[in-house]
């Protein structure tokens, strides 16, 4: 029969079915962090159980630490990192901690020490665990008592969801990135209209992108409530897969990780990617984007008087006006960085935008390597210099910093921040902060106009 | 046994409400799972200096003593963070009852004895309205039957068997999987060399 990749995956993993309909399902490999996991290991404490496979776990420091330092800067902070280290090393389990030359945001580092390859199952309690599904991998977001599952017992009890197909097809324009590919899909599929699927891209706009660009559209499809996003393993994935720390040393060879010609999904939603513009988000959930030549939507564009109070509220925390052009909102901050979009491809582009200018007056412009190696890569490449000319403020430490704000990076009441992140939620970034998603080289060039503005004006 | 959830149910029509937004970062620097009763829907509930904003359904009569909220589509959306489950079952919330759910937010429900019935769009805007207008009067969730009772309704709500179990059980999925070691060491049998994972330290 033909099954999609990931009917492929799941049954590659199924340990057993369950009395009561879940399956038991294997975990490969299970990364955590220091905020969702000290519950778990306090958790195994207390029921007096071991790890059952220490060596397929990572965990890195990632979410609380400052980045403008390799300290914790803190005693809450402190706290967290400690405790994580402690529990890492009573299981002896492997930690990249601050200071670790491979040290970062989980989702950066682990495809950069070759620790994702097609065919795995990857866990992990965070959402944007979508990511691994770049390189063919099923990988998705845990819950804390999840988390003390997988120690248990290597395994989760799953459900398998629906399959939903979404297919980019078209070359997409100059100055279009995977980022606004996926900001459309969100737009077009609605947050929450993935919720109970998992999803496969697939299309020229898709199979065309490098593997960075991959995995942003991958993080991303968690913003659709998808559990799981994949795209088929190709020679740009072969390729990818070469010259790390864990190069060669496992392969997951029993099938061929794409979906049979003949597979069927339960949706299937295609996308013309001439269609894509460079996007911006205007409200606080991902899929309230416009074009960056577009307007801010007004009342008139809606029917339901339940559409139009939620766009009341939207703008009314985001300080908006209805119906203003894209272009004239002033911003206070610009930031890149996020496993979204904080590798070197992303500084890159950014960098290509900042060659020459100067951040705009009383705009405050910070940059954070997605990881330590990133940083000592762009550093030798000579972007460090390009953002540090340009006004941008380069941190030294590598995190998720403003993307949640659960360090020292907190955007203040009211503050507007261009954002290369995943979420614009309400208190996102900080108590009050609005914030707007986009491209990092649409960020630079908000940061250099000092309001959003359209990446293909700078030539 | 969970049988049957009874309680006063608040409306919270917003669509799209976020784990950011049931459970704001800064409760989030813990090592513990107590403590998070204050912290849930705080900016909701709580203005800028801490002071209970009168308007917000939670803190007016009757709806203080709410254990069922009535909530928008996708609710739960975003971030993995356990703590949003957490907070609301320290703040006694007992049921969710929705159109949709964020897939692990569902999962840490279930972990958690809170129980998210689905229901449709139409019938979750009528418990909306019983919730708003019913000033006091209890809206009752039956697991055993998946039927949900307020007044003069009486649906049928969806929920899948493992987590409705789970739910009525009362039990503790790590230790219910390691009655299932023999299995998982027979799959770990079937795996060759190539698949073994191992991090190096
Ligand atoms: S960068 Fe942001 S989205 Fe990514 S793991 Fe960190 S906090 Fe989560």
């Amino acid at each position: 029969m033909s099954r999609t990749l990931y009917d492929k995956l799941v049954d590659a993993h199924k340990v057993c079915n369950l009395p009561d309909g879940d399956m038991l399902i294997y975990v490969d490999f299970h990364i955590m962090n220091e905020y969702t996991s000290p519950q778990a290991f306090s958790g195994l404490s207390a029921k007096r159980l071991d790890v059952w496979r220490s060596e397929a776990h990572l965990a890195v420091v990632d979410h609380v630490n400052a980045t403008r330092d390799s300290k914790p800067h803190d005693a809450a902070s402190k706290l967290l990192i400690d405790n994580l280290e402690a529990n890492c090393i009573k299981h002896g389990i492997a930690l990249y901690g601050l200071g670790d030359p491979r040290q970062g945001i989980e989702h950066v580092v682990v495809p950069e020490q070759g620790l994702v390859v097609p065919g795995m199952l990857i866990a992990c309690g965070d959402s944007h665990t979508t990511t691994y599904g770049a390189y063919g991998a099923l990988g998705f977001g845990i819950g804390t008592s999840e988390v003390e599952h997988v120690l248990a017992t290597q395994t989760l009890r799953y459900k398998r969801m629906k399959t939903m197909r979404v297919i980019v097809e078209g070359d997409t324009a100059p100055g279009v990135t995977a980022k606004d590919i996926i900001m459309k899909v969100v737009h077009v599929v609605r947050a929450g209209g993935g919720n109970g699927y998992a999803v496969e891209f697939a299309g020229s706009a898709i199979r065309d992108l490098d593997m960075a660009g991959r995995m942003t559209v991958c993080n991303m499809a968690v913003e659709l409530g998808a559990r799981a996003a994949l795209i088929a393993a190709d020679e740009i994935t072969e390729a990818a897969l070469k010259g790390h720390p864990h190069t060669g040393q496992f392969a997951f060879k029993g099938e061929n990780w794409v979906s049979d010609p003949e597979a069927v999904f339960d949706e299937e939603i295609t996308i013309s990617g001439a269609n894509i513009e460079p996007l911006i988000t205007w409200g606080t959930s991902p899929d309230q984007s416009v074009p960056i030549t577009a307007n801010v939507p007004s009342k008139l564009d809606y029917v339901s008087p339940k559409a139009k109070a939620a766009l009341e509220r939207s703008l009314k925390y985001m300080g908006l006006t209805e119906g203003q052009s894209a272009q004239s909102i002033k911003i206070d901050t610009a930031f890149i960085g996020s496993c979204t979009n904080s590798r070197i491809e992303d500084l890159r582009e950014a960098a290509k935008i900042l060659q020459g200018r100067q951040v705009a007056e009383g705009v405050k412009a910070i940059v954070v390597p997605g990881s330590a190696m990133t940083r000592i890569k762009a550093e030798a490449e000579g972007l460090r210099d390009v953002f540090e000319a340009a006004g941008f403020e380069w941190r030294p430490e590598a995190g998720c910093s403003m993307c949640l704000a659960m360090n020292d990076d907190i955007a203040m009441d009211g503050e507007r921040v261009a954002s290369s992140t995943n979420r614009n939620f309400e208190g996102r970034q900080g108590r009050g902060a609005r914030t707007h998603l986009m491209s990092p080289a649409m960020v630079a060039a908000a940061a250099v106009s000092g309001h959003l503005a359209d990446v293909r004006d700078f030539k | 046994m969970m049988k049957t959830i009874k309680g006063i149910a608040a409306p919270l029509p917003l669509a799209n409400v976020d784990t950011d937004v049931i459970m704001p970062k800064r409760f989030l620097i813990t090592i513990t799972r107590e403590g998070l009763a204050d912290g849930t829907l705080a900016d909701l509930r709580f203005d800028n200096v801490g002071q209970l904003r009168p308007e917000f359904i939670l803190n007016k009569a009757p709806w203080t003593r709410a254990t069922i909220l009535i909530v928008g589509d996708n609710f739960g959306c975003g971030s993995s963070r356990e703590h949003a489950v957490w907070g609301l079952r320290q703040l006694k919330i007992d049921a969710c009852i929705g159109t949709s759910f964020a897939g692990i937010f569902y999962d840490n429900a279930r972990k958690n004895g809170l129980a998210l019935p689905i229901v449709s769009p139409k019938t979750r805007d009528a418990l909306l309205q019983f919730s708003s207008n019913a000033r006091g009067a209890k809206v009752s969730i039956n697991l055993d039957n998946r039927t949900i009772t307020a007044g003069e309704i009486s649906v049928v709500f969806e929920m899948d068997n493992a987590t409705r179990t789970s739910l009525i059980r009362g039990s503790d999925d790590t230790l219910d999987t390691l009655e299932q070691a023999a299995a998982i060491h027979d799959f770990e049998a079937t795996l060759d060399d190539s698949m073994w994972v191992n991090v190096i330290q």
